[in-house]
C-alpha cells in the first residue's frame, strides 16, 4: 500500500527516535553489570551516577522504545490489514504529545532531575514535570489507538461480513487493556505525585500509590509482550514456511489476556504490609490462569513451527527443528523471533515462581527478578522490537537493510548474552544478592566492610553476559543506523508478511466480540482492586514525607518528628 | 480448536493446579506464609527489642536513609523473633539471608513477620530496594548467639 507523506515521517520518527535513545539505555545495562561485578567502585562514571543510569535504562528500553514500538507497529498493522491510513490528526497528535513527553523524561534524566528509577515509588521524588512527560508519552499511545477506533469502523462499514483479522484484533486488546490500566497510573502521576512533588500538597499515601502503579505496571509487561505475540501468530507461520495451527486459538489466547493482564499486578507487592493474604492469594491464582495463554501460544506456534519443518522435508519427532530457515540472511526476522520465543521459555517459567505467592519471598526484590524479566523484556519484547523495527523502517522508507549477514547473526549473540546475564541474576538473586544496587560500592568491594565474597563471581557472570549484550546491541545499532542513513531504492511501502491459516475453522462468536470480554475485565478488576484499596485506607496513612535521593533531609518538613534518633529508647 | 489444543489447555491448567495445590500445603499445613496485616499507628516510628520470654523476641525496626536501627539483633539460638518493620522517610526493603524473610518497608504501614532463628551464626539483613543515593550501605545483622541465658 502507497502511503501519505506525513504518515510515512511519523512512522520513520516513531522508529529513529526511541532506537536513538535505546544506545543510551543499552550502554547505561552495560555499565550496570560492571559496576555491580565489582569492577568499578565508584558511584559514578561519565557524570552519569549508578541509580540515573539504571533510571535512563528502565525508562527507555522499558516505557519509552516498548511503547513507541506498540504504537508503530499498530499502525503498520492497521494499514496493511485494512489497507487505510489513520485519521490525520490521530497519528499527528499522538506523536507530537509522545515526542514532547519523551524528550521532557529525557532531558531530566540527564541533567540529574529524575533518577528515583522507572516505578518511581515516592516518597523519593522526582521533577514534577517527569511525571508530566511520562503521563503525556501514555496519552499519546492513546490518540493513536483512537485513531485506529474509527479507522476499524470506517472499514467494517465497507466490509459488512468481514471477520477482524488476528493481528487488528490482538492490537484492539492490547490497547483496551492498555488505556484501562494507564488511567491508575495517569490519576497516581497526575493527581497525587505531581502537585505533590511541586510542592502543592505535603502529604503521600504512599501504600496507595504502589498500589495505583502496579495496576499499570502488570498490564505495562503484557503491552509490551502482546505485540511480540502478534508478530509470532501472524508473521512468524508465513516466514517460517508454514501456516497458523489455529486462528481460533490465537484469538483466545489474545482475549485471555484481555481480562487477566490488568487485575494481577498486586502479585508485585506479596511483601507489602497493606495488601490482606486472601487478596494476595487471589491474585496467585489469576496469575496462574494468564499463564494458560501463553501455554497456548507456545502449543500454536509451536505447532506452527513443526508445520513449516515438516513442509520443508522433515520427517522424524525432532528434525524439523533442525529444517527451520536458521541463519538466513533474506529472512533475519526468523532469528530474531526464535530466540525470542527461545529465551521466553524460561522467562515465562521463571515468572510463574514470581507468581507463586509465598515462594515468591524468597526471591522478591533479589537479582532473581530481573534474571526473569530480561528474558522477557529483553528476550521475546526486544527481539521482536528489533527485528521488526529494522524491517518496518526498511520498508517503509524504501531503503534497503544494510550488512545483511550482521543484521542476521545479531539475535543469537543476544539470545547467548541474556541467557549469561540471567543466570548470573538468577544464582546471585537466590544468593540473596540485591536488584537496583550499586554493588561496586560495598558487597562486591573487597575493600569495603560490607563485602561478600559469595556474590563476585555471579556478578561476574552476569558481566560476561551483559559485554555480550553490549556487543549484540552495537552491531544491531550500527546497522540500523547506517540503513535509516542509506539511499531509498524503493518506492516506500507498508507492508508485513501475513500468515495464512491451516484450517478454515469454525466461526465461534464469542471469539469475535470483544465487548463480553472488557466486561468481564473490568468486574475482574473490580473483585481484585475493591479489596486492595479498602486495605489500604484500613492498615496505613499518608505521610509528610517528600525526598531527593540524595539527601536523607525531608523536603516535606517535620524533620524533627522523623529523623531523630531512637536508640536511647531501645529498651523501653 | 482441535483435540490437541484442548489437551494443552488441559494439561497446563493442570500443572498450574499442582503448583497451586502446593502453595496451599506450604500455607496451612507448614505455615509458611506471606507477611501479615496490622493498622499502622504512630508507636511503630519507636524502634525496639523486646524480649517477652527466654525464647521469644519482638523486634521493631525502623529502616531510614540509609541505615537500619537497631543495626544489630543479638539472640540466642532457637529464639523465635517477630519482626515489625516500617520507614521514617521513604521506601526500603528488609531481606534476611538464609531465612527466606522479604519485607517491604513502607512509610505509613507497618509490616510484620515471625522468624525462628535455630541455628547459630550471623544473618545478614539487606535493603534491597532502592532508596537514595546509600541504598549500597544500608545494612544490619542478627547475631545468633549459642548461649541460651
Amino acid at each position: 500500500m502507497n502511503i501519505s507523506k506525513s504518515y510515512k515521517n511519523t512512522i520513520l520518527i516513531g522508529l529513529f527516535m526511541p532506537m536513538t535513545l535505546f544506545i543510551l539505555g543499552a550502554y547505561n545495562g552495560v555499565m550496570q553489570t560492571l559496576y555491580r561485578a565489582g569492577v568499578i567502585h565508584k558511584t559514578a562514571v561519565a557524570g552519569i551516577n549508578y541509580y540515573q543510569g539504571l533510571t535512563m535504562h528502565g525508562v527507555i528500553n522499558a516505557i519509552v522504545l516498548t511503547t513507541f514500538f506498540a504504537v508503530v507497529f499498530g499502525h503498520v498493522i492497521m494499514s496493511h490489514y485494512l489497507k487505510k491510513e489513520p485519521p490525520g490528526w490521530s497519528y499527528s497528535i499522538s506523536m507530537i504529545l509522545m515526542v514532547g513527553g519523551t524528550l521532557i523524561d529525557a532531558v531530566l534524566m540527564i541533567i540529574g532531575k529524575a533518577q528515583a528509577l522507572y516505578t518511581f515509588y515516592a516518597p523519593l521524588k522526582n521533577s514534577p514535570l517527569f511525571y508530566l512527560g511520562t503521563s503525556l508519552l501514555i496519552v499519546g499511545s492513546w490518540v493513536a489507538f483512537f485513531g485506529w477506533i474509527k479507522m476499524y469502523s470506517d472499514w467494517k462499514k465497507e466490509h459488512l461480513n468481514a471477520k477482524m483479522p488476528i493481528a487488528v484484533l490482538g492490537t484492539f486488546v492490547n490497547f483496551t487493556m492498555w488505556f484501562i490500566s494507564s488511567i491508575p497510573v495517569a490519576y497516581e502521576s497526575l493527581i497525587l505525585l505531581m502537585p505533590w512533588s511541586a510542592g502543592w500538597t505535603n502529604d503521600i499515601n504512599v501504600p496507595l500509590t504502589r498500589m495505583l502503579f502496579w495496576m499499570f505496571g502488570h498490564p505495562l509487561v503484557y503491552f509490551w509482550l502482546l505485540p511480540a505475540y502478534i508478530a509470532f501468530y501472524t508473521i512468524l507461520p508465513k516466514i517460517s514456511g508454514g501456516k497458523l495451527y489455529s486462528g481460533n486459538a490465537a484469538r483466545l489466547a489474545f482475549l485471555l489476556f484481555l481480562i487477566l493482564s490488568t487485575p494481577v499486578g498486586v502479585h508485585h507487592q506479596f511483601s507489602e504490609p497493606v495488601m490482606g493474604q486472601g487478596t494476595k492469594l487471589w491474585v496467585s491464582i489469576l496469575t496462574y490462569a494468564v499463564s494458560i495463554p501463553s501455554f497456548m501460544t507456545a502449543f500454536t506456534v509451536g505447532a506452527s513451527l513443526e508445520l513449516a519443518g515438516r513442509k520443508r522435508g522433515a520427517r522424524g519427532l525432532f528434525d524439523w527443528m533442525g529444517k527451520l530457515p536458521w541463519f538466513r540472511s533474506e529472512n533475519y526476522l526468523f532469528g530474531y523471533f526464535l530466540c525470542g520465543l527461545l529465551l521466553f521459555i524460561f522467562g515465562g517459567l521463571s515468572g510463574i515462581i514470581n507468581a507463586s505467592y509465598s515462594l515468591n519471598q524468597m526471591v522478591h526484590n533479589t537479582g532473581w527478578v530481573p534474571g526473569h524479566f530480561h528474558m522477557t523484556v529483553a528476550g521475546p519484547v526486544l527481539l521482536v522490537i528489533l527485528g521488526m523495527s529494522i524491517y518496518m523502517y526498511s520498508t517503509v522508507s524504501g531503503k534497503p537493510v544494510k550488512f545483511l549477514s550482521m543484521v542476521t547473526i545479531v539475535p543469537y549473540v543476544w539470545m547467548i548474552g541474556v541467557a549469561i546475564l540471567s543466570h548470573g541474576l538468577m544464582a546471585g538473586g537466590l544468593m540473596g544478592e540485591p536488584r537496583r544496587t550499586n554493588m561496586g560500592m560495598s558487597y562486591t568491594n573487597p575493600a569495603s566492610d560490607l563485602f561478600n565474597p559469595h556474590w563476585v563471581p555471579t556478578a561476574t557472570v552476569t558481566m560476561v553476559g551483559g559485554i555480550v549484550m553490549g556487543v549484540a546491541a552495537s552491531i544491531y545499532l550500527v546497522c540500523f543506523f547506517v540503513t535509516a542513513l542509506g539511499k531509498r531504492t524503493r518506492q516506500p511501502a507498508i507492508s508485513l508478511p501475513e500468515s495464512e491459516e491451516l484450517h478454515e475453522e469454525k466461526t465461534i462468536p464469542l471469539l469475535h466480540n470483544m465487548k463480553p470480554w472488557i466486561i468481564a475485565s473490568v468486574i475482574l478488576i473490580m473483585i481484585t482492586y475493591i479489596p486492595s484499596l479498602i486495605n489500604v485506607f484500613k492498615y496505613s496513612s499518608p505521610v509528610p514525607n517528600k525526598f531527593n535521593a540524595e539527601s536523607p533531609v525531608n523536603e516535606g518538613g517535620n524533620n524533627d518528628v522523623h529523623s531523630q534518633s531512637m536508640t536511647n529508647e531501645k529498651t523501653k | 480448536m482441535n483435540k490437541y489444543e484442548i489437551k494443552t489447555i488441559l494439561l497446563s491448567s493442570s500443572v498450574m493446579a499442582v503448583f497451586f495445590f502446593a502453595i496451599l500445603y506450604n500455607a496451612f499445613a507448614r505455615k509458611i506464609d506471606v507477611p501479615a496485616c496490622i493498622p499502622y499507628n504512630a508507636t511503630f516510628r519507636q524502634s525496639a527489642i523486646k524480649k517477652v520470654d527466654d525464647t521469644h523476641y519482638e523486634v521493631y525496626i525502623i529502616a531510614r536513609m540509609w541505615a537500619f536501627d537497631p543495626a544489630e539483633i543479638i539472640v540466642p539460638a532457637g529464639s523465635t523473633v517477630d519482626f515489625y518493620l516500617t520507614s521514617a522517610d521513604v521506601v526500603h526493603g528488609f531481606n534476611i539471608e538464609r531465612k527466606g524473610v522479604n519485607l517491604m518497608a513502607i512509610p505509613g504501614a507497618v509490616n510484620k513477620t515471625t522468624v525462628n532463628f535455630t541455628d547459630y551464626g550471623t544473618y545478614r539483613i539487606v535493603c534491597h530496594e532502592y532508596c537514595g543515593a546509600g541504598h549500597h550501605n544500608m545494612m544490619a545483622q542478627v547475631l545468633v548467639t549459642y548461649l541460651k541465658k
